[in-house]
C-alpha cells in the first residue's frame, strides 16, 4: 500500500483526484483513513489471537521467563520518539523548509530502524533461551503478533526513506507537506498499535502455567 | 472512443508511457474505469464456466451410487475449487466488473479515485486466480472445503491448502485495494448535487459491500497467515496437541465469512431496486427503507457468524445469542422483498429478459431466505448442519438471488456498455430454462438434506434411497448448463449481428448512466450533470401535469445532457494509461511461489513488485503535453 502515499499529487498536470471532492477531503487521505480502519481489523483479529492464548502454552519458555521489560521499554520510547519527530518533519513541510524536514524524516527513519534492529535483537536472544516460532503457543503468537508489526514499520521506513530520496531527487511537489502527512498518517497508526501491543503482550502479566 | 488524445510524455519515468487508447494491448495498460470493469466481467464470467463445469463434474458424480467417476480424493479437490471459484473468482469479481463499470457513470464521475490501482486490482485479482488453479498441475488443488476448517486444512500432507491460504491472501489483495477504491469514489467523487440519498440504491449497495470488504477482508487475511504459519513453519494456533484450538479458525473465518456472504448478496439487491422500477415504471417503494435497511444488514452482519458454528459446542447462551440475531437480520431483508413488491405493485409492468430475472431473483432468493430462517433455530439447525438442506439454502440466495440479479444486471445494462442489446426472445427462454434448471437442481436438495444427505460425501450406497432426488438433481444441472451456454450464443449473435441504430436509453430508464451516449465516451460526461433529485435523469424527462396528474414529457431543451462546451472533452485530462499496476501486481504470485519453494523466489517477486511501486510513485497519474 506504499504507493498510496507516496505518489506524488501530479505538479504539473491537473489532477482531477485532488479537485473539488465531495467531502472536501483529498482522495488520498481518505483512502488512507479508510486502510488505516482495515488495518485496526487486521491487528485486532491478531491481538485476540494472543489474548485468546495467553497462558495456554504447555511448555516453556513462558513469557516471564524470556522478557526482559526493561530492554523493550527503551525500544518502545525509542519508536515512540518517532512520532515526535514525524511531527516535526510535517511542521517544517508545512513551512516549506526542505533541509530541515529532510533530517526529520532521516531521525524518524533512523528511530524506526533502531526500534527493528531492537526487535531483531530481541528475537534471536529470545530463539537462544529457547523459544521459537513452533515452540509453543506463546512463541508462535509473540513472533507472529510483533512480527507483524516489525513488518510494518519497515514498511514506515521504507515510505519515509522514499520521500527523502524523492525530495532530494527534486520528485515532491513543492508543497510537500500533503505526502509528508501521508505517511505520518500510517507511522502514526503503528506507533499506536504497539502501545497496545507493549501494554497487552509485556506489561499485563500473563498467568502462570497451570501444573501439569 | 478515440476522441481523447492522450499526449505522449518525455523520458521521465523508468518505462516509456504506453500512450496506446484503442487496441488490443491497450487492454494491458488502461487505467479506464470501463475497461477495467470490462475485464473484470470477462474473466469472473470465465472462472463462472470453470466452477460450472466442476458443478458439473459433481452431480455427474452423484448421479448413481456407488459412482466411480470421481475417487475421494478428485471429489474434495472439485467440490473446494467449486466453491472457491465461484465465491471468490466469480461472484466477488463480477460485483467488481458491474461496481467500476457503473458507479462513477451513476454518480456523474469521470474515473474511480485512484484508476491506476483499479488497475492493481484487477490484475491481482487475475493473478490469484491462476496462481489458485495452477495448484491442480503443481501436486493438488485445495481439498478442504472454503471454509478450510483446521486441524483437517493444516495437516492435510497435499500442498493443496497451501495454495487456498496464498492464493486467497493475493485475491485479497485484490478486494482489499479494489474496495478502499470503491468506496473512496463513492464517497469523494460524487457530481454536483449528487447527495448521498440522491444516490441510485445500486451505488448505495456497492458502497455497504466496500466497507464490509474493508471491515472484514483483514480477518480472513490473518486467520489465512494463521494457517500458512502453520503448514509452513509449524506455528501452533490450530494445533490441539500444542494447546491450540481449532475452534479459533471457525471464528475468523466466518467473522469473515458471514459479511462475505452479504458482499456476495448485496450487489444483487442494488441491481433489483435499478430494474424494478425501471420495468414497473414507478419509483423504487421506500428507497430511504431499502437503503437503511441495507445499511443494517451490513452491521448485523457482523453479528450472526457462530450460527455457522451451532454444532461446534459453545453451549447453550452463545447459540441463543446468535441464533436471536440471525433471526434479526431477516427483518431488514424482508423489508426489501415487500419494498420491491410495493414498486412493482400497481406498475406499468413491462416484462424483458431483465426484469424476468429480477423478478425471478427475487422469487428465489425469497425460498432461500425462508429456509435460512429455519437455520437459525437452533435445535432444528442441529438437525441440518452438515445436510444438504443447507446446500440447497445458500444455493437458493446465492444462485438464486446474486446469479440471477448479475444475469438481470447483464441484460439490463448491456445496452449501455457495448451499445447493442442481448436478444430478448433468446433472454427470456434462457430464464425460463435456468429457473427450471435450477429449481429441479437444488430444490430436491431439500429433500436429500432432510432425509440425513449429508454434504462433501463423494458417494452414497444405493441403499439409502437416495438415487432419485439426486438424478433430478444432476438433470437440473445440466438444464442450467444448457441455459448458461445459451447465454453466451446470445452473446455472440448480439455482436455478431451489424450494430442498429444505437438507442441511447433503451429502457426509458432512471438514473444517471443513461443520460450519456452507449457505450459512453472514454470521460463518460461532456459535462458532468447537475443532480436536482433521485432518479434525476427521470426527472428531466418527465414532469408531472398540473392538472391531471399524470406524468408527461419534459419541454425539449430542458435536458442538458448534450451540452458540449468542452468541444467533445478535447479539453479533459484523463489518467493516462500505465504499465506498473500489472508489473507490480505480477510481483504478488511470484511472492506466493516463493513462499512455496524458495526464497529466491520470493525476493524476486518482491524486487518486480517493489520496482512496480516505485516506477509507479514516480509516474505522474496524467502524462505530460
Amino acid at each position: 500500500m506504499a504507493d498510496l502515499a507516496i505518489t506524488p499529487p501530479s505538479g504539473t498536470a491537473p489532477a482531477h483526484d485532488e479537485h473539488a471532492t465531495s467531502t472536501g477531503l483529498p482522495n488520498t487521505k481518505l483512502a488512507m483513513w479508510v486502510f488505516l480502519a482495515s488495518e485496526c481489523m487486521l491487528f485486532g483479529a491478531l491481538i485476540s489471537t494472543y489474548v485468546l492464548y495467553r497462558g495456554a502454552s504447555d511448555v516453556g519458555p513462558y513469557p516471564d521467563d524470556v522478557f526482559d521489560i526493561p530492554y523493550t521499554s527503551v525500544s518502545s520510547f525509542v519508536l515512540l520518539a518517532s512520532s515526535l519527530t514525524m511531527v516535526l518533519a510535517l511542521a517544517a513541510a508545512q513551512k516549506r523548509d526542505v533541509s530541515r524536514m529532510r533530517l526529520w524524516l532521516l531521525s524518524t527513519a533512523l528511530l524506526g530502524l533502531t526500534f527493528v534492529a531492537g526487535q531483531v535483537y530481541e528475537f534471536t536472544v529470545f530463539y537462544d533461551e529457547g523459544l521459537s516460532i513452533s515452540t509453543n503457543l506463546f512463541g508462535t503468537t509473540f513472533y507472529v503478533l510483533t512480527g507483524f508489526h516489525g513488518v510494518h514499520v519497515t514498511f514506515g521506513i521504507l515510505m519515509l526513506l522514499s520521500l527523502v530520496g524523492f525530495s532530494a531527487a527534486d520528485r515532491l511537489p513543492d508543497d510537500a507537506a500533503f505526502p509528508v502527512e501521508m505517511v505520518g498518517l500510517y507511522w502514526h497508526f503503528v506507533d499506536i498499535v504497539w502501545i497496545i501491543i507493549f501494554t497487552v503482550v509485556y506489561l499485563i502479566p500473563t498467568p502462570a502455567p497451570a501444573p501439569v | 472512443m478515440a476522441s481523447v488524445s492522450v499526449p505522449a510524455t518525455g523520458g521521465r519515468g523508468l518505462l516509456r508511457r504506453p500512450t496506446a487508447i484503442t487496441g488490443f494491448w491497450s487492454w494491458f495498460t488502461t487505467v479506464d474505469h470501463k475497461k477495467i470493469g470490462i475485464m473484470y466481467g470477462v474473466v469472473a464470467f470465465f472462472f463462472f464456466i470453470i466452477g460450472g463445469l466442476e458443478a458439473l463434474l459433481i452431480r455427474a458424480q452423484l448421479a448413481q451410487p456407488d459412482s466411480t467417476l470421481l475417487n475421494a480424493d478428485e471429489y474434495n479437490q472439485i467440490f473446494t475449487m467449486h466453491g472457491l471459484t465461484m465465491v471468490f473468482l466469480f461472484v466477488m469479481p463480477m460485483s467488481s466488473a458491474l461496481f467500476n463499470y457503473l458507479i462513477p457513470l451513476m454518480i456523474g464521475a469521470r474515473d474511480v479515485a485512484f484508476p491506476r490501482i483499479n488497475a492493481y486490482s484487477f490484475w491481482a485479482f487475475l493473478f490469484g486466480g491462476i496462481f489458485l488453479y495452477s495448484s491442480f498441475l503443481l501436486g493438488g488443488a485445495p481439498n478442504g472445503g472454503w471454509f478450510g476448517y483446521a486441524p483437517n486444512s493444516t495437516t492435510d500432507p497435499s500442498i493443496g491448502m497451501t495454495f487456498y491460504a496464498i492464493g486467497l491472501l493475493i485475491t485479497g489483495v485484490a478486494s482489499t485495494t479494489g474496495a478502499v477504491n470503491l468506496a473512496v469514489t463513492v464517497i469523494n467523487m460524487r457530481a454536483p448535487g449528487m447527495t448521498l440519498f440522491r444516490m441510485p440504491v445500486f451505488v448505495w449497495m456497492g458502497l455497504v459491500v466496500q466497507f464490509l470488504l474493508v471491515f472484514s477482508l483483514p480477518i480472513i487475511t490473518i486467520a489465512l497467515f494463521q494457517l500458512l504459519f502453520d503448514r509452513r513453519w509449524d506455528t501452533a494456533f490450530f494445533d490441539p496437541t500444542r494447546g491450540g484450538d481449532p475452534i479459533l479458525w471457525q471464528h475468523l473465518f466466518w467473522l469473515f465469512g458471514h459479511p462475505e456472504v452479504y458482499i456476495l448478496i448485496l450487489p444483487a439487491f442494488g441491481i433489483f431496486s435499478e430494474v424494478l422500477p425501471v420495468f414497473s415504471r414507478k419509483p423504487l417503494f421506500g428507497y430511504q427503507f431499502v437503503v437503511f435497511s441495507g445499511i443494517a444488514i451490513g452491521f448485523i452482519g457482523f453479528g450472526v457468524w457462530a450460527h455457522h458454528m451451532f454444532a461446534a459446542g459453545l453451549g447453550p447462551v452463545a447459540n441463543t445469542a446468535f441464533g436471536v440475531s440471525t433471526a434479526i437480520i431477516a427483518v431488514p431483508t424482508g423489508i426489501k422483498i415487500f419494498n420491491w413488491m410495493g414498486t412493482m405493485y400497481g406498475g406499468d409492468i413491462r416484462f424483458t429478459s431483465a426484469m424476468l430475472y429480477s423478478v425471478g431473483g427475487v422469487a428465489m432468493f425469497v425460498i432461500g431466505g425462508l429456509s435460512g430462517v429455519t437455520h437459525a433455530i437452533v435445535p432444528s439447525d442441529y438437525q441440518q448442519t452438515d445436510t444438504y438442506y443447507i446446500v440447497a439454502h445458500f444455493h437458493y440466495v446465492l444462485f438464486g438471488g446474486a446469479i440471477f440479479g448479475i444475469f438481470s444486471g447483464f441484460y439490463y445494462w448491456w445496452p449501455k456498455a457495448f451499445g447493442r442489446r442481448l436478444g430478448e426472445a433468446a433472454g427470456k427462454l434462457q430464464f425460463w430454462l435456468l429457473i427450471i434448471g435450477f429449481n429441479l437442481a437444488f430444490g430436491p436438495m431439500h429433500i436429500l438434506g432432510l432425509q440425513g444427505m449429508i454434504r462433501r460425501e463423494y458417494t452414497y450406497p444405493e441403499t439409502l434411497g437416495l438415487t432419485f432426488w439426486n438424478q433430478v438433481s444432476t438433470v437440473g444441472a445440466f438444464l442450467i448448463a444448457l441455459a448458461v451456454l445459451m447465454f453466451i450464443v446470445n452473446v455472440i449473435r448480439t455482436h455478431l449481428k451489424p450494430r442498429a441504430e444505437i438507442v441511447e436509453d433503451p429502457w426509458d430508464a432512471r438514473t444517471l448512466e443513461w443520460m450519456t451516449t452507449s457505450p459512453p465516451p472514454v470521460h463518460n460526461f461532456d459535462e458532468i450533470p447537475t443532480v436536482h433529485s433521485l432518479d434525476e435523469f427521470w426527472h428531466r424527462k418527465y414532469v408531472e401535469d398540473e392538472r391531471t396528474g399524470r406524468l408527461v414529457p419534459a419541454q425539449a431543451g430542458a435536458s442538458d445532457a448534450h451540452d458540449d462546451p468542452h468541444g467533445g472533452g478535447h479539453a479533459i485530462h484523463l489518467p493516462s494509461p500505465s504499465y506498473w499496476p500489472i508489473v507490480s501486481s505480477l510481483g504478488l504470485p511470484i511472492i506466493g511461489y516463493g513462499v512455496l519453494y524458495s526464497w529466491w523466489l520470493f525476493g524476486l517477486g518482491a524486487l518486480i513488485a517493489l520496482v512496480g511501486f516505485y516506477g509507479w510513485a514516480f509516474e505522474p497519474s496524467v502524462a505530460e503535453e
